[in-house]
């Protein structure tokens, strides 16, 4: 049993941080179906601009901050610059755009930063918490704290405000959006915004235990991307639940199976259920037209 | 047919690009390094050492009376990028030795071409079937991964501790030195009862290391792996409270790991050489003028803490130009056969000895058994 | 005249005289090691064009299957004693098996989805690559015993680069006849729309079969000639960033291009040779233009030079 505790635990750091960056990719492609590989680079940046301010001698607090002000500015950038010219491209010319973005960002990343790992101080210090026999350690529970804080803004931002209701009409059909008077432009690259700042927060938040480093951007991405499709592209639940269940499987293959084969035992399964269920676990049916 | 001229003005402009680097006159000294991807860890000091000392050399006079040029290219740990950069050093920038290859796999690729052209290479990588068996014109500088598991099982031999568990990295690094301390414990009378797996860009061990604290009869664990793993694994161990002995590798092997693992990494052993130490080593120590030396001009040119990595290369680098300066010339083969007769070369990772059936030239003493008090490095007695 | 210019094969003549020209500006083995190369991805992400650029399927996993070619040629003749030319035939083999058994169910997927089977397919080849090291060599990799042809071993970036600039030439022409099939008019139907194909009485999945059978035993092919030229092969060769990759050459070069792969892959192969002059800034340059690739000539550089020059192509 306290194994088992200790599996759950770890997945749910784990699958914590890919929940985000799900998250991010899910945004971004309800607003403009573009699938934003860079998305892991917004979390490099949150974490290492943390990093490196925090060196420069600037309190962490506003460090914090201040890198998820720059990380917004870079994911702005990013539309404005890369995404927004190549309007009416097809879906994989996007996709290479973005992956150019990533490997853009990574090597200004190893100009401006360096090559070597930095950790960040973690917010509640102290030793781990001991529940059933198993530890984790209180940055974990930071960690899945402030995904749920996120999970609930967004929310509140999409259901309660009259820009996140321009966000969900334009990922409903773009030409109608547009008809009704709402500035598509606007609204895609606000969601690249949000985006970049759930990733930044995201890399903040888990520096302190995963380390950070000028390329741990290229793996999240693949997982969150991962995640993503598993809880069904489109649906912001799919993400955190498809997020969460990723890090768990991970962390129970480690454990049961075989941790050589941990990631690959996690991917066999995530084909299997999307053979089972096509789109995913949340995803909705598309209507093809002919 | 426009699509196609694009193509040859590539080419074309490719021609020009490479006709360019044959302008200067310059001993060219090449290097194929990982300074990007995932062993940049490596080979980014390996690199800044490289230019350092290069510069340093010219700026003394030279060797045999010229100028050295360090033609530098990025692998980014790819093999079949380092063959090609091996292939563009060799035909086009006509390098007289090279010092190189960070990780094992870049540099097994290249050494058919090295062996071919004749040129001597001197590796920064880690395996031990870099020289065994050993190459007419491939040397080595960093200890072997053998070597390594022998100092660790030599020194739990003497705590009295025989049973362990391996938790290593997946990557090149951590496997390779895993199959050795396999291979090797037997011998050693050390049983492998436990072993875990963690990718090398994993951010959470401590479902392998719940395993292994489940499972009864282990005395001590060793953690083959390099880069941040080793770190975060050091973090778990404290984390799940287990108070076994903890063994790293000497991929750690920078005051970086000390830095990012924190008070968890107080107790750690590990095998590394004098250069983390160097400060510490009593003065009768032959080794302690040069590690000092470069400790202190790595650190005051980059302001990065020194690593054994930058150190191996500086060994590389050194044990050429003494031989190029012995040989009186730079023809490969008088070159080659002076690196050969390398005898009692101080370098950072040890005192050198080579021979024709040795081309690494270090035994286990060069490898210090070190242990991290209070968040600083001290030698075992 | 116009009909002569418009004849299909007109492209790989072209390419043809390409390849017997270009030696001629070759001034060491490092040229025609790098052509080598260009070819070699040329034929893969070929392979990659048929179902991406004609069936309208994505592949993130394609450098899966030039593992498993690789792979083939070095551990046959280490490990089973069998011939280099034969593992070559057998890795081809082998990854059309894959690619039919995998293929079967995860073809059903659609789009993005696809993408993530593909990936996950991908990596899972990977991860046993390296993971298998009895067989494999493990990460650090495995020689790979050269290919001996009619008694004499072949060696050299020279000999390797006419032998895999012909096989590409072969593959073009191989590919231009598979297009203009009926098999390759029902794969364009279906990228156009599935449902509108099979309303026309497109078997879809078989035809989407087939070509991904098809374009594994490309990248196989491809795989295997990368083994034999550099004479090891590590894991990274199936590795995802290499998928990446490929897909990059084919979107850059131009979906539905059969020089559009030549001209991707030559891209993506010489551009970090000529840019190692940047040194630390190599790869934000490198970021940039597949940017600005995309951007300005975004059908890909072949099909938008073709239709600024007003050239019909098929």
């Amino acid at each position: 049993m306290p194994e088992f505790l200790q599996f759950a635990f770890s997945g749910l750091t784990v699958g914590a941080v890919y929940a985000l960056v799900a998250l991010g990719f899910t945004l971004i492609y309800n607003a403009s179906d573009v699938i934003n590989f860079a998305q892991g680079e917004f979390v490099m940046l949150g974490g290492m601009t943390t990093v490196f301010l925090g060196l420069a001698g600037v309190p962490l607090p506003l460090a914090a901050c201040l890198a998820i002000v720059a990380t917004v500015a870079v994911g702005l950038a990013l539309h404005r610059f890369a995404i927004e010219p190549a309007r009416g491209a097809g879906a994989v010319v996007l996709i290479i755009i973005t992956i150019g973005a990533s490997i853009f960002l990574r090597g200004a990343a190893q100009v401006v930063f360096d090559k070597r790992f930095h950790s960040l101080p973690p917010w509640i210090g102290g030793d781990a918490i001991r529940v059933g026999g198993a530890t984790i350690l209180p940055q974990s529970l930071v960690v899945l704290g402030g995904a749920v804080v996120i999970v609930v803004l967004l929310w509140a931002f999409i259901e309660r405000t009259l820009i996140g209701k321009a966000m969900v009409a334009t990922a409903a059909n773009e030409l109608a959006a547009r008809l009704v008077g709402i500035d598509t432009r606007r609204i895609v690259g606000l969601s690249f915004a949000i985006s970049a700042a759930i990733g930044a927060v995201a890399g903040i938040l888990i520096s302190p235990i995963t380390l950070t480093s000028y390329d741990v951007g290229t793996l999240l991405a693949l997982k969150g991307f991962a995640a993503a499709m598993l809880g069904g592209i489109g649906s912001a639940v799919g993400a955190v639940v498809g997020g969460l269940l990723l890090g768990l499987l991970e962390a129970f293959a480690a454990g049961y199976v075989s941790s050589q084969y941990k990631d690959a035992v996690a991917f066999l399964v995530i084909l299997i259920v999307l053979l089972a269920i096509p789109r995913g676990l949340f995803g909705r049916a598309s209507v093809e037209r002919v | 047919m426009p699509a196609y001229a694009k193509t040859v003005a590539a080419a074309i402009a490719l021609c020009i690009a490479g006709a360019t680097g044959q302008a200067s006159a310059q001993v060219k000294v090449g290097a194929v390094l990982s300074i990007t991807g995932p062993a940049s860890f490596l080979g980014d000091p390996e690199k800044k050492t490289l230019e350092i000392y290069v510069d340093d050399i010219n700026a003394k006079g030279g060797v045999n009376g010229q100028k050295l040029q360090l033609v530098a290219y990025d692998d980014g740990a790819d093999a079949n990028a380092a063959r090609t950069f091996a292939t563009r050093l060799l035909e086009e920038d006509k390098v007289v030795a090279m010092v190189g290859g960070t990780t094992t796999g870049a540099t097994l690729a290249m050494i058919p071409l090295f062996e071919e052209a004749q040129i001597p290479f001197i590796s920064l990588a880690g395996a031990i079937q870099i020289i065994e068996p050993v190459r007419k014109w491939v040397f080595k500088t960093p200890h072997t991964d053998k070597m390594a598991c022998e100092k660790i099982f030599a020194d739990l031999k003497q705590r009295n501790l025989t049973t362990v568990a391996l938790i290593s990295g997946t990557d090149a690094f951590g496997k390779s030195m895993r199959d050795q301390c396999v291979a090797v414990a037997p011998k050693a009378g050390i049983t492998v009862a436990h072993e875990e797996a963690y990718g090398p860009r994993d951010s959470d061990m401590t479902p392998q290391l719940t395993n292994i604290k489940g499972k009864t009869g282990v005395q001590a664990v060793i953690n083959p792996g390099f880069g941040q793993g080793p770190a975060i694994v050091t973090r778990n161990y404290r984390q799940l409270g287990i108070t076994l002995p903890f063994y790293q590798s000497h991929g750690v092997a920078s005051k970086q790991f000390i830095d990012l693992a924190g008070p968890a990494a107080d107790g750690v052993r590990l095998p590394a050489a004098a250069l983390l130490v160097a400060e510490k080593l009593p003065d009768s120590d032959p080794q302690k003028p040069v590690v000092v030396a470069y400790t202190r001009t790595y650190q005051q040119k980059t302001g990065q803490p020194v690593s054994t990595f930058g150190g191996h290369a500086y060994d590389g680098l050194m044990i050429f130009v003494e031989a190029a300066k012995r040989a009186g010339s730079f023809d490969k083969a008088k070159v080659r056969d002076e690196i050969e007769k390398t005898k009692n070369f101080i370098g950072t990772g040890g005192v050198v000895n080579m021979s024709p059936t040795d081309h690494l030239g270090l035994d286990l003493s060069a490898f210090r058994m070190l242990e991290i008090k209070g968040g600083d490095w001290t030698l075992v007695q | 005249m116009r009909a002569l210019l418009s004849h299909r094969l007109v492209p790989v003549v072209a390419m043809a005289a390409i390849v017997v020209l270009l030696p001629l500006l070759f001034s060491s083995a490092y040229y025609y090691r790098v052509a080598a190369l260009v070819f070699v991805f040329a034929l893969a992400s070929l392979g990659l064009n048929l179902l991406m650029g004609f069936a309208g399927q994505v592949s993130l996993g394609h450098a899966g299957f030039m593992g498993i070619g690789a792979y083939a040629v070095a551990i046959g003749p280490t490990h089973l004693g069998v011939a280099s030319w034969l593992s070559f035939v057998i890795g081809a083999a082998l990854s059309a098996l894959v690619a039919f058994v995998v293929g079967r169910p995860i073809l059903r997927l659609k789009g993005h989805y696809l993408a993530v089977a593909t990936l996950g397919f991908g990596l899972l080849l990977a991860i046993v690559f390296a993971n298998e090291a009895r067989f494999t060599g493990g990460p650090d990799g495995m020689a790979v015993p050269r290919l001996v042809l009619f008694g004499s071993s072949v060696w050299g970036a020279q000999s390797w680069y006419w032998i895999i600039a012909a096989s590409f030439l072969v593959g073009a022409v191989l590919a231009l006849n598979l297009i203009e099939s009926p098999t390759g008019r029902a794969l364009r139907a279906i990228r156009d729309s599935e449902v509108a194909a099979r309303v026309l009485g497109v078997d879809v999945a078989k035809a989407k079969l087939a070509v991904f059978v098809v374009s594994a035993i490309y990248a196989s092919v491809a795989g295997s000639y990368l083994a034999l030229l550099n004479g090891h092969i590590t894991p990274d060769v199936s590795g995802f960033l290499r998928s990446i990759e490929l897909v990059a050459m084919v979107v850059l070069g131009g979906m539905g291009s059969i020089a559009g792969s030549l001209v991707g892959a030559a891209l993506l192969v010489v551009l970090p040779q000529t840019l190692t002059f940047l040194h630390d800034y190599e790869h934000m340059a490198l970021g940039l233009i597949v940017m600005a690739v995309m951007i300005f000539l975004r059908a890909g550089i072949v099909p938008t030079l073709a239709r600024a020059l007003d050239l019909r192509r098929a």
